[in-house]
């Protein structure tokens, strides 16, 4: 299966007029009065950034008072993830900043793993300390022993690093714990994955269709402010949902689907779309394979045939296809973000992605553009050396598909009882806590208790932190530079971070850390510059412009080569799937042993007295990243659970009661969580916002506030297509006295 | 001039950005605000509607904390804009109580506090921190006096209603709706 991407790639030197860039200081003119602001005296200076408190990445300005004290951080006008808007987490991300509770210097553990019991440390020492045994690792079990979980800009410099160092165990839990099955289900479909921001084209889309997607509460900055206007302009919504989300509410038709039964329901669209002939025939017979077999495939998957499974009623199946097919080609079925629900998820995304395909949305306004990135000129290194084993031999012949680490498997493989083929001994983790991003708890802190080195690379005092051996503190994104940020749009573009302040305390940025761990390995050839600002400004003159201009800027869009936004009518495209068309049906997926079209595949429901657990995302938080920000803990300190009335009725609960949850497995939350009574759930579910009941007490405003429902996942749903983690599979009861403990207050 | 603000709650979605940027721009202190989310939800599952709104004082013409105030600190600036003046404030709280809205706080500083339009950027020709920030650009601002302003146009083209129009304040914060 070919993976190859299809950017428009802009050459470096000469390319592209340039669009952006008025780039004077608008400030100096706006704010000419500075003495009327509510006594804050202002100095003219502002810096750029691009925020790190998601992966969104927009792009924005910070601003300072005379004192040098950072006051507030606004977007950039030209940048095309934000259009000037931050989100509330962007617009708070000077709460990272200020936070009095961050890491404030390297630590080394004394005492035994997880007591947590630390010195100080010099940053020389700690280097040493952890270089020291990534050698003896190196030497006794092979480089490959050591893995990288990572997240954010600083992955990149840590991926180098284990790179030169010999291992390909470079892992992202933004994979199997969120996008991949569908990026890997679209690139069976379309050759190409929907990339980050997504090229949803929502913008000038007639119609949206959420499938438990909650723009709104996920704060996706770009996706949110298009759905604004394509509200403005009139486009129909229609969302998918158990629960009555935020879109929900927006919505014009909200179909309220029994969980875990979406593929019936994306199985009777497909139905309807194809034998009432609302599919883009032109589209289908030009640019994809396999119709028949899936046109035969459908033939009984009927309205009502899903009725029974969904409780969507067919009436509603059959007018929202019909709505879908009227907005066709302006129609985007959205692939969505978090998908690892089930563990049939690839399956579930393929279904999407036939649906778009079938509606001749793929490539099309109001569907999905073809998106372009500008392309740095790479630094020359030295060649890596190839890895004697990659992360897929640890588990020969599983996750076939998986086109990037999964986390789970590496976590698993730490595990010597399960056989893997060779041992993980050592961890380098970097901005992600995987005690609460990784489902089954007690079967990280296992692994974690075979390592022979654990290093936490973070700002705040994740929970992860307390089980390493090293802790490093990096500075902020306030405080440092980092990569130049080139990801796709419909325009290409770059974007720079540079520090506003000096970091503070004992804290160093990503790259200066990656860089002096790789001088203490010997590998400093793979960092040829010491500073990254020289890099940064060695790139940029590549590309025909430099740091300065970009300190001025901020933010450099170019023009795109060609007006080939949408395909053009009767484009000849060629497609990066093995029969160079749209695989609607998969001989791939087939050739693997694996349903080549979508099938509808029942999941176990709550038993009695429970409640299926749905998780999701507050507009003004990022996972558990953000629980200890003052700025948006202010916002939202706890969660709640989310409770039916009728349910409520049932068990005895109020409004605003505090009780605690118990999974199927008998695992009851490490504290209690207030009651929501609404309306807005479905009877046979509950439902928490995600990244809440931290147990680090250094996080003194989150710690003990709302629950984990991490830690009720102890039951995954893998996918054996890509390694996913179906984490949707989990049902909770109430429980409304724990001994010996009190209800939060 | 008199200055106003429309909220649409069709493009709400109540992610508390406006309420972060007023406390940045505002240097409101943490656990204060000037203004706030509000969501309304009616119905039985699944027939259910709801509204969200972002909320905030009214600047009313026929305003109760303006009457009320004893040394004169809450008073009407340029465009009907209320605004107390920190210095004349003896944190009394009697506006407090009169606001049928909700609108003001004691600042830990001794005085009271609210929206104040951001009265220091529209001077400079800007818009208030909320209206630039909405990722939704659910707010609209500006002077009802001049038709061309963003919150003319949007009340002439669309439904909506006011808070509490029984207090007969006479608010200048409209929802769309």
């Amino acid at each position: 299966m070919t993976t190859r991407r299809n950017f428009i790639r802009i050459s470096a030197i000469g390319a592209g007029a340039l669009i952006a860039g008025a780039g004077s200081y608008k400030i100096l003119k706006t704010l000419s009065k500075p003495e009327e602001l509510n006594n804050l005296k202002l100095d003219l200076r502002r810096t750029a950034t691009y925020c790190e408190v998601c992966f969104w990445k927009c792009a924005g300005w910070v601003y300072k008072t005379s004192e040098g004290k950072i006051w507030k951080i606004i977007g950039n006008d030209e940048d095309q993830n934000c259009n000037g808007r931050l989100c509330p987490r962007g617009t708070g991300g000077l709460g990272m900043y200020y936070d009095e509770e961050r890491l404030k210097t390297p630590l080394i553990r004394v005492e035994e793993r997880g007591k947590q019991v630390f010195r100080q440390a010099t940053w020389d020492e700690a280097l040493e300390v952890i270089a020291g045994k990534m050698k003896e690792i190196s030497a006794k079990y092979g480089p490959e022993s050591m893995a990288l979980f990572s997240h954010g800009s600083g992955s990149a410099y840590y991926t180098t690093l284990f790179k030169a160092f010999g291992s390909g165990n470079i892992a992202e839990p933004s994979y199997a714990q969120c996008r991949g099955p569908r990026d890997d289900a679209f690139t069976l479909t379309f050759g190409e994955e929907v990339y980050s921001p997504e090229i949803t084209d929502i913008r000038d889309t007639k119609c949206l269709v959420l499938i438990g997607s909650h723009i709104g509460e996920n704060m996706h900055n770009g996706q949110v402010q298009e759905m604004s206007d394509a509200i403005d302009k009139g486009a129909v919504i229609i969302t998918v949902d158990p629960r009555f989300s935020t879109a929900a509410g927006k919505s014009k038709y909200w179909l309220p689907i029994k969980p875990a039964t979406d593929i019936a329901l994306l199985l009777a669209w497909i139905h309807e779309i194809i034998y009432n002939e609302y599919y883009d025939k032109k589209y289908v017979e030009k640019y994809c394979t396999g119709f028949d077999k899936l046109r035969e495939h459908v033939k009984d998957f009927t309205p009502e045939w899903a009725y029974g499974i969904t409780t969507i009623k067919p009436d509603q199946i059959r007018s929202t296809a019909k709505e879908m097919s009227d907005a066709a080609p302006a129609v985007i079925v959205h692939p969505g973000r978090h998908v690892t629900w089930y563990g049939d998820d690839t399956q579930r995304l393929r279904a999407v992605a036939i649906i778009n395909a079938l509606l001749g949305s793929w490539g099309r306004r109001g569907g999905f553009y073809r998106p372009a990135r500008f392309d740095l000129a790479p630094v020359k290194l030295p060649p890596f050396k190839a890895p004697s084993r990659e992360w897929s031999d640890i588990f020969p012949g599983k996750y076939p598909l998986a086109s990037l680490t999964v986390s789970n498997a590496i976590i698993d493989a730490t595990v010597p009882e399960n056989n893997p083929a060779y041992p993980v001994k050592g961890w380098l983790v970097n901005g992600t806590n995987l005690i609460s991003t990784i489902p089954n708890t007690p079967n990280t802190l296992k692994a974690i208790q075979n390592l022979d080195l654990l290093v936490a690379i973070d700002t705040m005092p994740m929970e992860i932190t307390g089980w390493a051996d090293v802790i490093l503190p990096e500075c902020t994104y306030l405080e440092r530079y980092d990569s130049l940020r080139t990801g796709p749009h419909r325009r290409p573009s770059i974007a720079l971070r540079m520090p506003a302040a000096e970091p503070l305390y004992d804290t160093k940025p990503g790259y200066q850390i990656a860089r002096e761990l790789a001088v203490k390995l010997g590998l400093q050839a793979y960092f040829p510059f010491e500073k990254q600002e020289d890099l940064l400004d060695w790139q940029l003159k590549q590309a025909g412009s430099s740091l300065e201009e970009m300190q001025r800027l901020g933010v450099k869009n170019f023009d795109r080569e060609a007006d080939d936004l949408y395909f053009a009518e009767n484009e000849e495209v060629e497609f990066y799937t093995d029969s160079k068309k749209i695989e609607l049906f998969s001989p791939y997926l087939e050739s693997l042993g694996f349903d080549p079209l979508p099938k509808y595949t029942q999941h176990p429901e709550p038993p009695e007295g429970y409640y299926r657990l749905i998780y999701g995302r507050a507009p003004m938080h990022t996972f558990s990243r953000t629980a200890n920000n003052p700025n948006l803990t202010d916002l939202m300190d706890e969660n709640s659970v989310w409770v039916n009335p009728k349910v409520a009725k049932e068990w005895g609960l109020i409004n605003g009661q505090y009780i605690w949850l118990k999974n199927q497995d008998d695992v009851v939350t490490d504290f209690s969580v207030k009651v929501r009574v609404t309306e807005r759930i479905r009877w046979d579910s509950v439902y928490i916002v995600h990244g809440f009941g931290h147990k680090q007490k250094q996080m003194t405003r989150c710690f003990g506030r709302g629950v984990s429902d991490t830690q009720m996942i102890t039951k995954v749903l893998v996918d054996p297509i890509m390694g996913g983690t179906g984490m949707r599979s989990n049902f909770v009861t109430f429980v409304t006295e724990k001994a010996g403990e009190e209800v939060a207050s | 001039m008199r200055y106003a603000m429309a909220v649409d709650t069709r493009k709400c979605v109540g992610c508390s950005d406006c309420v972060v940027a007023c406390q940045t721009e505002n240097n409101v202190p943490i656990g204060y605000c000037r203004d706030w989310i509000v969501e309304v939800t009616d119905g039985t599952y699944p027939q259910l509607e709801m509204e969200i709104r972002s909320e905030r004082c009214n600047q009313c013409v026929n305003a109760p904390c303006v009457r009320c105030c004893p040394t004169g600190a809450s008073h009407f600036a340029d465009g009907g804009i209320v605004l107390v003046t920190q210095t004349e404030c003896i944190g009394c709280g009697a506006c407090i109580a009169s606001c049928p809205y909700d609108a003001r706080y004691p600042h830990p500083d001794g005085y009271v506090d609210k929206c104040t339009f951001c009265i220091h950027r529209i001077k400079n020709g800007m818009k208030p921190a909320c209206v630039d920030v909405c990722p939704t650009k659910c707010l609209y601002f500006g002077d009802l006096d001049d038709p061309n302003s963003d919150v003319s146009a949007v009340l002439r083209k669309r439904k909506y209603k006011t808070l509490i129009p029984e207090a007969g304040t006479k608010p200048q914060l409209y929802f769309l709706i």
